[in-house]
């Protein structure tokens, strides 16, 4: 009888492999089917957007990091011009921050659109990726009404908004609004109680809540853990502390706990927006009245002198942060969002960093694969949600 | 919880440890010298009054021409407590951090990044190599005295190239040309 060969084979997945969300490269040890050890390599996508906006004035900034996290582009910005204004000390309007609010949790809710497509995609359910997209289409006509941009609006402004709501947003949020619900139960009604489904992802890449802790997983992943943390609970910012909303948790920590937390996510973000587009008024204040940082209305460019100087200082120089450093973090899709800046008291910033949780999942992704099965990867990737302009940067 | 606050668990815990608060806008801020950073860190993360059980981030700024130029910055989360922390190293070029990543895990990667942006060298780093550029790439980004508009050639392999005339030829090498048959 021959005798058994035992040795370990080094397979390479990525970095163009389809299920890696972008280009994550994984070199695996496998004995059979069993990862033996995994080595992750990123970097791929690194543009080096922090070391260009030093170079931009504060204002300039917004679109570059949009362009970081691209599937939650308006949750960078939010984190980067909350950071600036408490900087500068700034207090924004009650409606600025509620249509800041409303439009964060759409850009969530777009994000785990994007999640549940991809991640049931990648594990067979192909069709989910066609009825999820459909319903995001709904959200970028929105970002395209707002700002013109699907992707990267750039809607957010220091300061407040780049301008007011345009004519037939209430509609086109509360014809969304009304539709998802109906939307989500049937997503749940393909997948949650899918027995093919369930075998995938339960039980499998199971995260306890301190592994999740150690390895700075702060976020829906902590939460599938047991964890409550959600920056908008524990130290809120906008008006989310007058938002009646649940934090969503599981206590499993595998594949499908992350799921049903996401779709938990997903039910309470439409509870803030009914919320917050009750509350918005169609037209009003869309920036604060800070004329060091607010451009003026233009009938006063056209006929004040002081108001053309204010315009004209702030669309050359821009204007000055005072020195001093500040993070700011956000709940974004993917967990906590922050952005650490430092001010050297000039119009452009000395330093952009943004807190990554991208780059904190793929680094805490070989220990959660080690141990389990080859097909499981592409399970335990898409459940951690990874997207790698984020991670890279 | 301020910095005042902080500094005193932290004395009575890493004796002969000099702490110095830091003004700033959001939460406490302290400076610690790097020889008792891994004790102090531990400190944070087991003294029950403290619990920063989370390592939000580790990352560095270079205040050229200040010396020493970089400062390393870790940001902590205390779940329990529900308070964020803000410590800081002073580093020259050259000079020696040691790694914490026998306190949280996730420092491990963070450690990467600085090392590749700012080449600040993490001793006790088991796996200190470049993360998100290549790793023959030169220098390190971001360092404020590394030019921004850098140009540097593309390494592939050489180009298949060939001459007019072989090409031609290649061309009509396998071309028979002969009058249509009448």
């Amino acid at each position: 009888m021959a005798e058994l060969r035992t040795e370990t084979l080094t397979v390479n997945m990525g970095p163009q492999h389809p299920s890696t969300h972008g280009v994550l490269r994984l070199v695996l040890e496998l004995d059979g089917e069993t990862i033996r050890s995994a080595r992750t390599t990123i970097g791929y996508l690194h543009t080096g957007i922090e070391k260009t906006a030093e170079q931009k004035k504060w204002q300039q900034v917004i679109p570059l990091v949009e362009r970081m996290d691209y599937l939650a582009a308006q949750s960078n910005s939010l984190a980067y011009v909350l950071g600036v204004e408490k900087l500068l000390g700034l207090e924004m309007p009650t409606r600025v921050q509620d249509i800041r609010v409303l439009l964060a949790e759409l850009q969530r809710l777009a994000s785990h659109l994007v999640w549940l497509g991809t991640h049931a995609m990648e594990i067979g359910a192909v069709s989910m990726l066609f009825y999820a997209l459909r319903e995001r289409e709904l959200l970028m006509n929105i970002n395209e009404l707002i700002a013109g941009f699907r992707f990267f609006p750039s809607y957010f402004r220091v300061g407040g908004l780049r301008e007011d709501l345009p004519r037939g947003f209430h509609d086109a949020v509360n014809a969304f609004l009304a539709r998802f619900p109906g939307k989500l139960d049937e997503y749940e009604g393909l997948l949650t109680k899918n027995d093919m489904f369930r075998r995938r992802t339960e039980g499998v890449g199971v995260l306890t809540q301190e592994e999740a802790m150690g390895w700075g997983l702060v976020g829906p992943i902590a939460r599938a853990s047991g964890s409550d943390y959600d920056v908008r609970k524990y130290f809120p910012y906008l008006t989310y502390a007058t938002y009646d909303f649940e934090v969503a948790t599981a206590t499993e920590g595998d594949v499908f706990a992350r799921y049903r937390t996401r779709i938990k996510e997903m039910r309470e973000s439409w509870k803030i927006c009914t919320q917050a587009i009750a509350r918005i008024t169609p037209t009003g204040v869309h920036a604060c009245n800070d004329t060091r940082v607010v451009p003026p209305p233009k009938d006063k460019v056209y006929t004040e002198m002081e108001a053309l100087i204010q315009h004209f200082l702030i669309y050359s120089q821009g204007f000055t942060v005072p020195a001093g450093e500040v993070y700011v973090p956000i709940e974004g899709p993917r967990g906590e969002h922050g952005v650490y800046l430092v001010s050297d008291g000039t119009n452009r910033p000395w330093r952009v960093k943004m807190r990554p949780p991208s780059f904190m999942a793929i680094q805490a992704l070989p220990s959660i694969i080690e141990g389990g099965m080859i097909a499981d990867v592409i399970a335990v990737i898409g459940s951690n949600d990874v997207v790698m302009g984020d991670c890279d940067r | 919880m301020d910095a005042a606050a902080i500094i005193d668990v932290l004395t009575a815990l890493v004796p002969g440890a000099a702490y110095e608060p830091s003004p700033s806008v959001d939460f406490a801020t302290l400076y610690v010298a790097p020889d008792r950073l891994v004790e102090t860190c531990q400190a944070l993360r087991d003294a029950p009054a403290l619990g920063f059980n989370v390592l939000i981030e580790i990352t560095a700024a270079d205040y050229l021409p200040r010396q020493p130029r970089f400062e390393v910055v870790y940001h902590l989360l205390s779940i329990p407590h529900r308070s964020r922390v803000r410590l800081k190293v002073r580093a020259g070029d050259g000079d020696l951090v040691p790694t914490v990543q026998n306190v949280w895990p996730a420092a491990g990667w963070p450690e990467r990044e600085v090392y590749d942006m700012f080449g600040i060298i993490f001793a006790g780093h088991p796996d200190l190599r470049r993360i998100l550029t290549p790793d023959d790439w030169e220098g390190h980004p971001a360092r404020k005295d590394y030019p921004v508009q850098i140009r540097k050639a593309v390494q592939t392999y050489e180009p298949l190239e060939i001459t007019e005339e072989e090409f031609k030829a290649n061309l009509e090498r396998d071309r028979v040309r002969r009058p249509l048959a009448k």
